[in-house]
């Protein structure tokens, strides 16, 4: 019983930066209908920019959460523009071209963000420097770490953050209009140039704050660590219902929770399948996702 | 108030409209008739930027337009209720008004203005909560229009309101724009129902294959006899 209450803290957060990195995909999907593939590479960004802001923070400020979140928020303010960058620079050019065309872009950027960082970071997997001592703390005969209850505290904090902003807000209702119906969204006066950049922007700072609080647990970052978790974060949107904000936050813990489980109870060689095996399974039986409802194609 | 000059647009490889002229004044509303495919939505989708002629002018309030963003355009006065009205599903009623006045950042003014629409349409308020999806064709077309409304529009550009309603729906839909109109707005409409427009018009035009073909006193044409063979059923 311990070892799967155990097991089931360390899936929901894994799950939860899985949720953060979901999001990006799916709020950039549902602005303009385009798989970021470029996403899983700003992540990866936040954790560099974190690793070096880190150097220069680290011991200035007052506490070591405050370091943290210095550091934190940093990095997610840079994360967020190479994302406008990027929609600016990469998307917005070729927006009325046709998706196969953005999606090759999208690749492209992919490969040009990997392989200049292997050229600027050097290829070599760097310390990512302890932000935060590690302490731990016991429940009955559960363990935790502190860095654990950071992780997870601060991925709930950005979603309910993220949700006010995008349900509560005169521009989150805007973004919601341009995900909709984007000729509508123009008639409302909205400029929608800016909503999509701004979507851009929070999508990748999100991913920056997933990259520092991975790092935070598992230090070793690497130019391409953003690969397979930007693959599994993409599974984890499809599984959710791409283009579902709620549906992103599922779609991310089920696939940390099932990770794990495989991880722990059957062999960690599979680890890495279960995330494959449910993007096949989900796109046999369900393809719009859980939470996704039928396309009906817009004409 | 509103004038085309000589437009031309296409898409892609295909001519949509050729040399489109036409002139709404200010106070009036003015009829575009025509049938399905000549070019009605195209016209409306060229003032508002939606698609860019390519040749030719428009000027609204003298000034010209083409080339502006949709959203620039938008706050300068025009509202446009699209064709298939495209009100937000997935937003409720009161956010899809709340939308209509983006660019209002007086909450005061707001309130006042969503408390105008539902004297519009009292159908509306007895909604607010609801997803705009779920709504009826109708109260669709209702909510498609007050929306346009909340930017409190000089020019009101309706694209088939009457499409796929009821008669009463279409009757209650007409008594509103006309009840607009008297309120200051200037309306150009847009309708396949040749009958309806022309009784509610002053001025009309009719647009076949991207041409306008025919343009006179709303009257004037409704008792032409090629208008009568070809819009009118008669």
């Amino acid at each position: 019983m311990e070892s799967f209450l155990q097991q089931l803290i360390n899936g929901i957060s894994l799950g939860s930066i899985y949720a953060l990195v979901a999001l990006g995909y799916t709020m950039v999907y549902g602005v303009l209908r385009l798989i970021n593939f470029a996403h899983g590479d700003v992540y990866m960004l936040g954790a560099y920019f974190g690793y070096y802001l880190s150097r220069l923070v680290q011991g200035r400020t007052p506490s070591h959460l405050l370091d943290a979140a210095v550091v934190m928020i940093l990095s997610m303010i840079g994360c967020a523009l190479i994302g406008v960058i990027m929609e600016r620079f990469a998307y917005r050019p070729v927006r009325r071209a046709s998706r196969l065309t953005l999606l090759i872009i999208a690749i492209g950027v992919s490969l040009l963000i990997e392989n200049a960082s292997q050229l600027i970071f050097g290829a070599n997997p760097r310390f990512f420097p302890q932000l935060i001592p590690e302490t731990h703390i016991h429940m009955g005969n559960l363990m935790l770490t502190n860095q654990q209850v950071i992780v997870l505290v601060t991925a709930l904090a950005l979603m309910i953050l993220l949700n006010l902003f995008i349900y509560r807000s005169r521009t989150g209702k805007a973004m919601r209009a341009v995900s909709y119906n984007l000729d509508a969204a123009k008639l409302m006066g909205i400029d929608t140039d800016r909503i999509i950049s701004l979507t851009f922007a929070l999508g990748s700072a999100l991913a920056a704050a997933g990259g520092i609080l991975v790092s935070i647990n598992i230090p070793g970052i690497d130019p391409l660590m953003g690969v397979m978790t930007g693959l599994k974060a993409f599974v984890a949107a499809v599984l959710g219902g791409i283009g579902n904000i709620f549906g992103a936050v599922l779609g991310g813990l089920i696939l940390g929770l099932a990770e794990v489980m495989v991880a722990g109870y059957g062999s960690s060689t599979y680890r890495d399948a279960i995330a494959f095996l449910i993007l096949i399974a989900i796109l046999l039986f369900k393809p719009s996702g859980l939470l996704g409802k039928g396309q009906v194609e817009k004409v | 108030m509103l004038t085309l000059k000589n437009i031309s647009t296409r898409y892609g490889a295909i001519k949509a409209l050729t040399d489109v002229s036409l002139e709404v004044e200010k106070g009036a509303v003015a009829t575009l008739i025509g049938a399905n495919g000549a070019g009605k939505s195209t016209t409306l989708r060229s003032i508002m930027g939606l698609c860019q002629p390519y040749e030719g002018e428009v000027l609204f309030e003298g000034k010209k337009i083409n080339g502006i963003p949709t959203h620039r355009i938008a706050a300068m006065g025009i509202a446009l209720v699209p064709e298939g009205r495209a009100v937000f599903a997935n937003l409720t009623v009161l956010e899809n008004l709340e939308l209509g006045g983006y660019l209002q950042r007086d909450h005061g003014k707001l309130k006042r203005d969503i408390e105008h629409v539902y004297e519009v349409f009292p159908r509306l308020k007895e909604r607010l909560a609801q997803m705009a999806g779920t709504l009826s064709g109708g109260e669709q077309q209702m909510l498609a229009i007050g929306r346009a409304l909340m930017a409190h529009p000089r020019l009101l550009l309706l694209d088939e309101p009457s499409l796929g309603l009821a008669p009463l729906m279409v009757h209650a839909i007409f008594e509103a724009i006309d009840r607009i109109n008297k309120e200051g707005t200037t309306v150009l409409l847009v309708e396949q129902n040749a009958n309806l427009a022309l009784k509610r018009s002053q001025k009309a035009y009719v647009l076949e294959t991207g041409r306008i073909i025919m343009q006179g006193s709303s009257a004037e044409l409704a008792n032409d006899p090629r208008v009568k063979e070809a819009y009118l059923g008669d």
